[in-house]
């Protein structure tokens, strides 16, 4: 019989993992995409080859200290000096940053306990909206008209307050989470997602509204600006020091900016990583895991299934303050238009498309889509837009690209392609593109039987299917 | 086995693919970058933001080509979001090729994305954004050519003084811009001695019913509308229909004739309909009825509010990049590029001549009132000027 | 097992006109009462100053001359909200999924008629019509508008929902999501490809925007003249029409009886013959078609519509849904009236009695805060027995 494109993927991948080749590809690749990057900031395939390679540190077998090596070399080192070169890949990263660890706190919500939650953003609007009042003149602020401030208005408190803000955002946010967490205790399934899109409807409208009676939030003129932490020179000075030859010239202090924020994301984001591997691991999480599948069952062998499903709330919702704050001080200014029904949406994609409940799945998703949005749409339409500038047409249909409707840019279609996304995925692969491992476990189970019977290019769908977000009982793992 | 992990790769590699054909640029291209919401609701402005600087390069980047470079439009989608907006402009930013930026349409999504310019010397002519912060940084790469929100809301009241109007109910769209003015229409109403009767702001594009139970009952002598066109003229012609007979207000956002089209004659009847605007009619600027009439034979539809602005825009910009790089005698540096914007004297826009002040608002902005002549859309460019006010901004 | 008949076909068309009528009273009777308490209690408060000075009224009095309109305005408002609520609810009954998609089956509708109408302005016809041809294309309008969302909304059951069928319940409401968000592009590309612009405007004709005077009252200041425009009538008088029909087809008819039998049970109505597919199909189309021709409503009384303009009446049915009870059809008519009546109160009154510190922007606030509660303490709707003992 001849061989089906997965057996020879996986002679592939055997090969990929077959001794010292993990460590040789994954190094490889890593150096030359970093140095196609270095060579060609701007090029588009050379940046994908740079997130792919260090992504397989990851994906290949290799042992936990080069994982972990592997890792701080890129976040630490290359990505800050590819960055200080293009500025625009370190917003990206920053922004997957972001986004990861807002997808990683919906999927303690979604993925672990199995509450669907629409209206996340409104945690994040909290963190942000939270460092926004206080790290702004906004205090002095409550009674003018909004968007206006009297000359030399003081700030209300000194930029620095920025670190300790980030865990009160955490902690604000979790209270949020636990006010929103209440109605979890009566309702479930749809009508929760119901609720929580409400509800976070509810926030962002008050956050456009709350203008007057007391001018607390700017209403949709917004809050700026916003401090960022201080930044001494000296740093500046220390950072130019050592990566100026690397670099090929100095940073300013505007540049580093950008360098600092991305590392307090990645910091955040590995602590948030930590956290929910930890979760995962821990009764609370097997305990989320057998109310998702069976809460009465849970429930009979006493497991207290509000205190943890609130708990789930509140821990998904401090991630998404803690970031929420990051954001406002990265901005430097924040408005309602921000923390709509689609951001919320946008980050139930990336959980749903990288694989409900798998963290590293989360991930991927957070690093797809935000791709997907920043680079590839953009890119497409901008390649578009060049070649309907120029002469250039479609030989065998004689159709000049001069005449390409505006109206077909991929860039302008956001919605139509998550849209498609959403429901391809949830046709053909709703466990994810990285399912859960606990899941993925049941996946090769189920696949090994099915794949006797079934013809192969059958099972993935079926297989996949029945271990989506399952109600089945096979209680195995819990 | 783990056959998910391929196709990741897989994705990559496709995307890679797809995008192998937009390497570096070629020797000798100058971009301009537009940045509009050119998707989701607010998408039909920005995309004749986009789509006026196109017709701006596309009519005249003459002088540049006969210099030996090529000018081409790099058209960005913010989404009126700024996390896209900000990510943008840092990938305006890493291409040497652009030399200027026109845009934005959001205030909210201009201030965070012109930190980025700013940073890169690289200018920004922004064609809508009327938030006061906008220039109130004081950045050099930062101009607009419209009005302020809190200039042209005052316009506003004091032509409705000059009516001997004693009442207004005063509402907004519930957006940066619509509120920003708005507020300003109140404040400087109120100093003037008319009665604001009421304020309040709405989301609403629609169904107006809940919110004119109060507005009939009040009895405004003018009711102001802070926003949009496509708000402002249904509020109207539902308010007509319901039986309302004063006078409308409006701000440059009313300035379209899909106006007439919604609004119709209701506009015409009662008191009339008047609104504030910074770019004139086509009988004070010839250059604008040559610009609707090319914008529809190009994109098929009328411009919408700040298409005209956007053409501006990119005009000033292809005229500075052409002065420094006749000063020059090469391909000039953002920063020359940035200087050349603001020492450009009385540059002849089509919506007005063109002189920025140290702060990058224009010196003194032309602000004229006019009043809607014709429920006929097709007769928009025949409405008749009111009142001519010119007003420098707050220094 | 009882035969349909004549005088029962009569009484299962009677019946919900009854209670339509008992709604409308009901609701408008009981917000006015709480109206008129609040406004007794702030006699002599600061609003009640500042209407003395600015409208010379008290806000007694004030609020006795809004009402009539406000009633107005919100039963119209209600109808609509109670026609798209159907849809929602039908789906709900048979499938127990929120199509989220619905607000999307509605905006098609809404572009479709008044694409068609739009086309028969160009052709010169509609402004020729008499007053009754204009009623005439407004119904072919609702026609034209009520195929095309029934026939996308059985599309879109086959493609996207019936292969989930029997996944667990989030699966194919995020993939109801997924549509929805589609939809909406599809849309906006659809109508921006033909003339670069994507909202649409009614083309103006009939007499849809005459007023008729119903009375005045008489206060302090100048007489408040009530009036109700043709178009609100068309509007109720439409959707009335719609939900008895329906009403009928589900209670009174073979087809009808099948409905409910899925919805009960799909497993024991497969083994009873009848074709569950198709009768979800059948759901679909009906809740799509009734959806439809809700959009073309929504756009004769408001006049402009652009791809989004599902979303918000979406939101405000599904909450009326809910708030009569998901599932049960009357539930949706009683929801979308109260629903209706509500928002057009709150609107009219809010800014007023908290002298301008907060307005009818917080109407949304308020529908929204209704669906939360409701959803909280009475899951089940103020109707909703049916489902309580499924979910």
């Amino acid at each position: 019989m001849k061989p089906t494109l997965r057996e020879r993927l996986g002679v592939l991948l055997a090969f990929c993992n077959k001794g010292r080749n993990p460590y040789w590809l994954t190094g490889g690749l890593i150096i030359l995409g970093f140095v196609l990057v270095y060579l060609s900031p701007r090029s588009i395939p050379a940046f994908l080859l740079f997130v792919g390679g260090s992504s397989l540190a990851y994906f290949l077998e290799m042992k936990k200290p080069a994982r972990l090596a592997f890792a701080v070399l890129v976040a630490i080192v290359l990505v800050p000096i590819l960055g200080a070169r293009n500025i625009f890949y370190l917003e990206v990263i920053f922004q997957i940053a972001v986004f990861s660890a807002l997808a990683l706190g919906l999927n303690i919500v979604v993925g672990f306990s199995g509450l669907l939650n629409f209206g996340y953003m409104a945690f994040y609007a909290v963190g942000a909206y939270l460092w926004g009042f206080f790290g702004s003149q906004q205090p002095f602020l409550l009674h003018e008209i909004p968007g206006t401030a009297p000359p030399g208005t003081p700030f209300f408190l000194a930029p620095d307050w920025f670190y300790l803000f980030i865990f009160l955002g955490i902690i604000v946010a979790a209270i949020v989470g636990l006010i929103l967490g209440l109605p979890v205790l009566r309702v479930r399934g749809d009508y929760l997602a119901v609720i929580t899109l409400a509800f976070g409807e509810i926030v962002r409208q008050l956050l456009n509204n709350l203008d007057k009676p007391l001018n607390l939030t700017n209403g949709p003129q917004g809050i700026s600006p916003i401090q960022k932490p201080t930044l001494t020179p000296e740093v500046v000075a220390f950072f130019n020091q050592i990566f100026e030859p690397l670099v090929g010239r100095p940073v300013t202090a505007n540049q580093f900016y950008n360098i600092l924020f991305y590392l307090i994301a990645v910091a955040v984001v590995i602590f948030v990583i930590i956290i929910t591997f930890r979760l995962d691991d821990s009764r609370i999480g097997r305990a989320w895991t057998a109310i998702r599948e069976d809460e009465l069952a849970a429930s009979a062998m006493g497991i207290p299934a509000n205190k943890l499903k609130l708990g789930a709330f509140a821990v998904g919702a401090s991630f998404a303050g803690a970031m929420g704050v990051l954001f406002a001080a990265s901005r430097t200014f924040i408005s309602p238009e921000s923390f709509t029904f689609l951001a919320s949406v946008n980050v139930l994609t990336m959980v749903i498309l990288g694989g409900i409940g798998s963290i590293p799945g989360v991930i991927v998703g957070a690093v797809v889509v935000t791709i997907l949005n920043l680079q590839v749409l953009q890119s497409i339409s901008l390649w578009l837009a060049q070649l309907r500038q120029s002469d250039a047409f479609i030989p065998i249909i004689n159709f000049h690209w001069k005449d390409l409707s505006n109206q077909l840019d991929p860039s302008k279609y956001q919605r139509l392609v998550f849209g498609i996304i959403l429901v391809l995925m949830m046709i053909y692969r709703p466990a994810g593109i990285l399912p859960a491992g606990r899941r993925q476990r049941e996946l090769e189970h189920v696949d090994s039987v099915i794949d006797d019977e079934v013809d192969s290019s059958i099972a993935p769908g079926a297989a996949s299917s029945s271990g989506a977000v399952s109600k089945g009982k096979e209680d195995d793992h819990v | 086995m783990r056959r998910s992990i391929l196709l990741f790769p897989a994705i990559l590699a496709v995307a890679g693919l797809v995008l192998a054909g937009c390497g570096a640029p070629a020797p000798k291209v100058i971009k301009i970058a537009t940045q509009s919401p050119l998707s989701g609701g607010m998408s039909a402005v920005g995309t004749d933001i986009k789509n006026g600087a196109q017709l701006a390069i596309e009519q005249l980047s003459g002088p540049l080509t006969k210099l030996g470079y090529k000018v081409e439009l790099a058209p960005f989608d913010d989404q009126g979001n700024p996390d896209t907006g900000v990510a943008n402009a840092k990938s305006i930013v890493a291409d040497p090729a652009v030399l200027a930026v026109v845009g934005h349409y959001n205030s909210g999504v201009q201030i965070p994305s012109s930190e980025e310019y700013h940073s890169a010397n690289l200018v920004n002519i922004s064609p809508a954004n009327t938030n006061p912060k906008v220039t109130e940084r004081g950045y050099e790469e930062v101009n607009r050519i419209c009005g302020r929100d809190d200039v042209q809301g005052a316009v506003g009241a004091q032509f409705a003084a000059s009516k001997g109007l004693k009442s207004a109910y005063v509402l907004h769209d519930k957006t940066a811009y619509g509120q920003g003015i708005a507020e300003y229409f109140k404040r400087q109403a109120e100093q003037l001695g008319i009665k604001v009767l009421g304020f309040e702001g709405t989301e609403e594009k629609a169904n107006f019913d809940s919110i004119l139970s109060p507005i009939l009952s009040a009895k405004p002598e003018v009711i102001y509308f802070g926003g949009m066109f496509d708000q402002a003229a249904v509020l109207y012609k539902q308010a007509r229909q319901k039986g309302y007979l004063g006078m409308y207000l409006s701000d440059d956002g009313f300035d379209a004739s899909d106006a007439a089209k919604i609004g119709g004659d209701s506009l015409l009847q009662g008191a009339g309909t008047y609104f504030s605007t910074v770019s004139g009619p086509a009988s004070v600027y010839p250059g604008t009825a040559k610009f609707v009439a090319d914008f529809k034979a190009k994109f098929g539809s009328e411009p919408q509010p700040f298409a005209a602005q956007a053409f501006d825009c990119a005009a000033i910009a292809l005229k500075a990049i052409e002065t420094a790089a006749v000063a020059a005698k090469k391909l000039p540096a953002r920063a020359d590029v940035t200087k050349a914007v603001r020492a450009l004297k009385d540059f002849p826009g089509i919506t007005g001549p063109v002189n920025f002040n140290n702060k990058g608002d224009l010196v003194k902005a032309k602000y004229f009132i006019i009043q809607v002549s014709s429920g006929d859309p097709a007769q928009w460019s025949a409405n008749k000027i009111d009142q001519t006010l010119e007003i420098a901004p707050p220094q | 097992m009882r035969k349909i008949l004549a005088s029962e076909a009569l009484r299962e068309i009677l019946l919900p006109l009854g209670r339509m009528a008992l709604f409308v009273v009901g609701a408008g009777a009981l917000f006015s009462a709480i109206m008129f308490a609040l406004a007794f209690l702030a006699q002599g408060s600061g609003a009640d100053k500042l209407l003395l000075e600015t409208h010379k009224m008290g806000i007694l009095e004030y609020t006795l001359g809004q009402l009539p309109q406000v009633l107005i305005d919100g039963m119209t408002l209600g109808f609509v909200y109670a026609a798209i609520a159907l849809g929602y609810t039908m789906v709900y009954g048979v499938l127990e999924f929120i199509n989220f998609a619905h607000s999307e089956i509605f905006a098609i509708g809404a572009f479709v008629g008044v694409e068609f109408l739009i086309f028969m302005d160009r052709l010169g016809v509609l402004a020729a019509a008499g007053p009754l041809g204009s009623y005439m294309y407004l119904v072919l309008a609702l026609a034209v508008a009520m195929i095309a969302s029934g026939s996308v909304a059985v599309l879109m059951e086959r493609t996207a929902y019936r292969p989930l069928r029997n996944s667990p319940r989030l699966v194919p409401l995020i993939s109801a999501i997924g549509v929805s968000f589609a939809l909406q592009d599809v849309i906006r590309m659809v109508e921006s490809l033909t003339t670069g612009q994507f909202y649409r405007v009614i083309p103006t004709f009939g007499n849809f925007d005459e007023r008729v005077a119903l009375f005045s009252i008489p206060t302090g200041g100048a007489p408040i003249a009530v009036n109700i425009q043709v178009k609100s009538i068309v509007v109720i008088v439409a959707a009335v029409l719609m939900l008895v029909a329906l009403n009928y087809i589900v209670n009174a008819t073979k087809i009808g009886k099948a409905i409910r039998s899925v919805a009960q049970d799909r497993t024991t109505a497969a083994l009873m013959g009848i074709g569950v597919n198709g009768i979800i199909s059948f759901t679909f189309l009906i809740g799509g078609a009734l959806g439809g021709a809700a959009g073309v409503l929504y756009a004769l009384k408001f006049t402009r519509i652009d791809p989004f303009v599902g979303f918000m009446p979406g939101m405000k049915a599904f909450t009326a849904a809910v708030l009569g009870g998901i599932g049960n059809l009357t539930g949706a008519l009683l929801g979308g009236i109260c629903l209706g009546m509500l928002e057009s109160f709150a609107g009219a009154y809010l800014g007023t009695f908290t002298m301008g510190r907060f307005g009818s922007e917080y109407k949304d606030i308020f529908a929204f805060l209704i669906l939360i509660i409701v959803i909280i303490f009475k899951p089940s709707g103020l109707l909703g027995e049916q489902v309580s003992q499924k979910a």
